[in-house]
């Protein structure tokens, strides 16, 4: 039945950290509009330490693969960025529990698990613009079509969704996290946050389902 | 970019080696990254503890030791330090009267300080926090990230390390630092902006005819952007917010706080601090107690932060406390 394997999710690590390295300015820059200049190289050198520890974690299971990426990212990233998207792991870890491989809606299940963890630590919600909004409905498009679409579609629209929900919320004016501060002058600035989990997603859609 | 750095990376790590070598007899620097009280712990008394992003020096580091902070967790430049550092930092100052962790409120802060006090508590260490949110220039709601932790917090750290170091225990401690939270408001404003060593270039580009006001200590821009002014117009805007705010009224005892952002002479700081002192006696507030100088800085941005303090009489005895520490020392 499942068809992603620890392998997958290896690859997806080490996909996303290289996409995470290879934009890291840019996510600084757009970090130096709206807050204090730091989300790409904060994300780096969390990424960086992931990479530096993945020799260790391959040979596990899924959930020993994520809860390692996930500590590792808490210990080494700080700021904001550092405790969701570590939680985020975590959770995922602990979804995905010492199973070895699991199919497209137990992968979306993990990713639901993950979406709580950081809505419950960071306490933000739709619309705060965080990365809440570009993982919403990600994860949301991605429940909505397992099971009856093939993993790649489902995760296409998955990345899709994360990027117009990116989009969406760069009118608004922040109401989390350092942004906040700006009040007013947060508007019509893209969040960060937000852009670096639709790069998750999109390493998810490439690492997982490449193009033929 | 101009700096005295060998490498961006490497920037913390230099300069705590730096402090450590300076100041061996207050502090040693132990890992992952803390700056720790040298005779910590002290058997029974309550450890105090903070930290946060580097780039603010000196706070937090140079607070450390007789009479103020037992520990301090640096962490990269502008971002908030890992739960693994507060964890080592808590158990490194533990004396057996639990710990209070000073946070400042930052979104980054209270993760990574919330995590770190679960881990503590989960090894029997008693851990208390409270958070610095003094900043009126942003506007506090349920929906936000609500006010920063600026200024506010250097007084905080001076008079409950003091309390901690008369024998206070852990409730107490806490108890009185919720109370200068609740009686201290800042705000600050930047001439210039400051550039992150890892980022090699400033956050943000600003006229020589303009500056930011309502900024707070991470060379972010502000809440508005306004032409250049003179010092006492520049007072007023930040004074002004800070006495309607808590409300300071005629007749209360106050301690006035002009702080540099860390690229400003002491004569400048001493040019506000006129007016402040002139507005202050225009309201019927009496200044018991100052402070000038550079102390919770932004790199090398240009500009101030002013804070007031509500005193009372135990706060005031406390700020006069001996206290030994590489950036404040009286009476020791």
């Amino acid at each position: 039945m499942g068809e992603i394997g620890s392998g997958d999710l290896v690859r997806f690590v080490e996909l996303y950290a290289q996409r995470i390295a290879q934009r890291k300015v840019e996510l600084t820059d757009l970090d130096s509009q709206i807050g204090d200049a730091d989300h790409g190289i904060n994300m780096d050198r969390g990424f960086s330490a992931v990479v530096a520890k993945l020799p260790d974690l391959r040979e596990g299971n899924l959930g020993a693969i994520a809860k390692g990426v996930g500590m590792t990212l808490i210990s080494t990233v700080g700021g904001a960025s550092g405790p969701l998207y570590g939680t985020f792991f975590l959770r995922l870890g602990t979804s995905f529990g010492e199973r070895s491989a699991i199919d497209g809606a137990e992968l979306a299940a993990a990713l639901r698990a993950g979406l709580d963890g950081v809505k419950q630590r960071g306490h933000a919600e739709l619309d705060d613009k965080t990365m809440v909004d570009a993982m919403t409905p990600a994860v949301e498009a991605l429940e909505s079509r397992v099971g009856n679409q093939d993993l790649g579609t489902a995760l296409a629209a998955a990345a899709d969704a994360a990027a117009a929900g990116r989009d969406r919320v760069t009118p608004l004016v922040a109401r989390k996290g350092r942004a906040s501060y700006l009040g007013e002058r947060s508007a019509n600035h893209q969040d960060p946050g937000a852009t670096s989990t639709t790069i998750l997603f999109e390493a998810l859609r490439d690492a997982l389902a490449p193009a033929p | 970019m101009k700096k005295l750095i060998n490498d961006p990376a490497k920037v913390v790590d230099d300069a705590l080696g730096g402090m450590a070598a300076a100041y061996p007899d207050l502090i040693r620097v132990i890992e992952p990254n803390v700056v720790v009280r040298k005779d910590a712990p002290r058997k029974g008394k309550v450890g105090v503890l903070s930290g946060g992003g580097s780039g603010h020096e000196p706070m937090h580091g140079g607070f450390v030791g007789v009479g103020m902070l037992d520990a301090a967790c640096p962490g990269a430049v502008f971002t908030s330090p890992v739960p693994d550092q507060m964890l080592a930092a808590t158990k490194a100052v533990d004396g057996g009267a639990g710990v209070l962790h000073i946070v400042k409120n930052y979104t980054g802060d209270i993760m990574n300080f919330e995590l770190a006090a679960e881990l503590a508590a989960a090894d029997g260490v008693e851990v208390a926090s409270v958070v610095i949110a003094d900043d009126v220039a942003v506007q506090d709601s349920l929906y936000t990230a609500g006010r920063r932790g600026v200024g506010g917090t250097v007084l905080a750290e001076k008079i409950v390390g003091a309390a901690a170091e008369a024998g206070q225990d852990l409730a107490s401690v806490k108890a009185l630092c919720e109370r200068v939270q609740a009686n201290v408001r800042s705000m600050g404003m930047a001439l210039t902006s400051c550039t992150v060593p890892a980022a090699g270039k400033p956050t943000f580009e600003i006229g020589d005819d303009e500056m930011e006001i309502g900024i707070g200590i991470h060379g972010e821009p502000g809440r508005e952007r306004r032409k250049l002014a003179t010092a006492d117009e520049i007072t007023e805007m930040l004074m002004n917010p800070i006495l309607d705010d808590l409300p300071f009224s005629s007749g209360d005892k106050v301690l006035a706080f002009v702080n540099g952002m860390g690229g400003t002479p002491l004569i400048e700081l001493f040019v506000i601090y006129n007016k402040v002192a002139q507005m202050c006696a225009a309201r019927g507030l009496s200044i018991e107690r100052n402070l000038v100088g550079s102390y919770i800085t932004s790199l090398e941005m240009a500009g101030c932060s002013i804070t007031l303090l509500k005193l009372d009489d135990e706060m005031t005895h406390l700020w006069d406390a001996p206290v030994h520490t590489a950036a404040l020392r009286w009476g020791a």
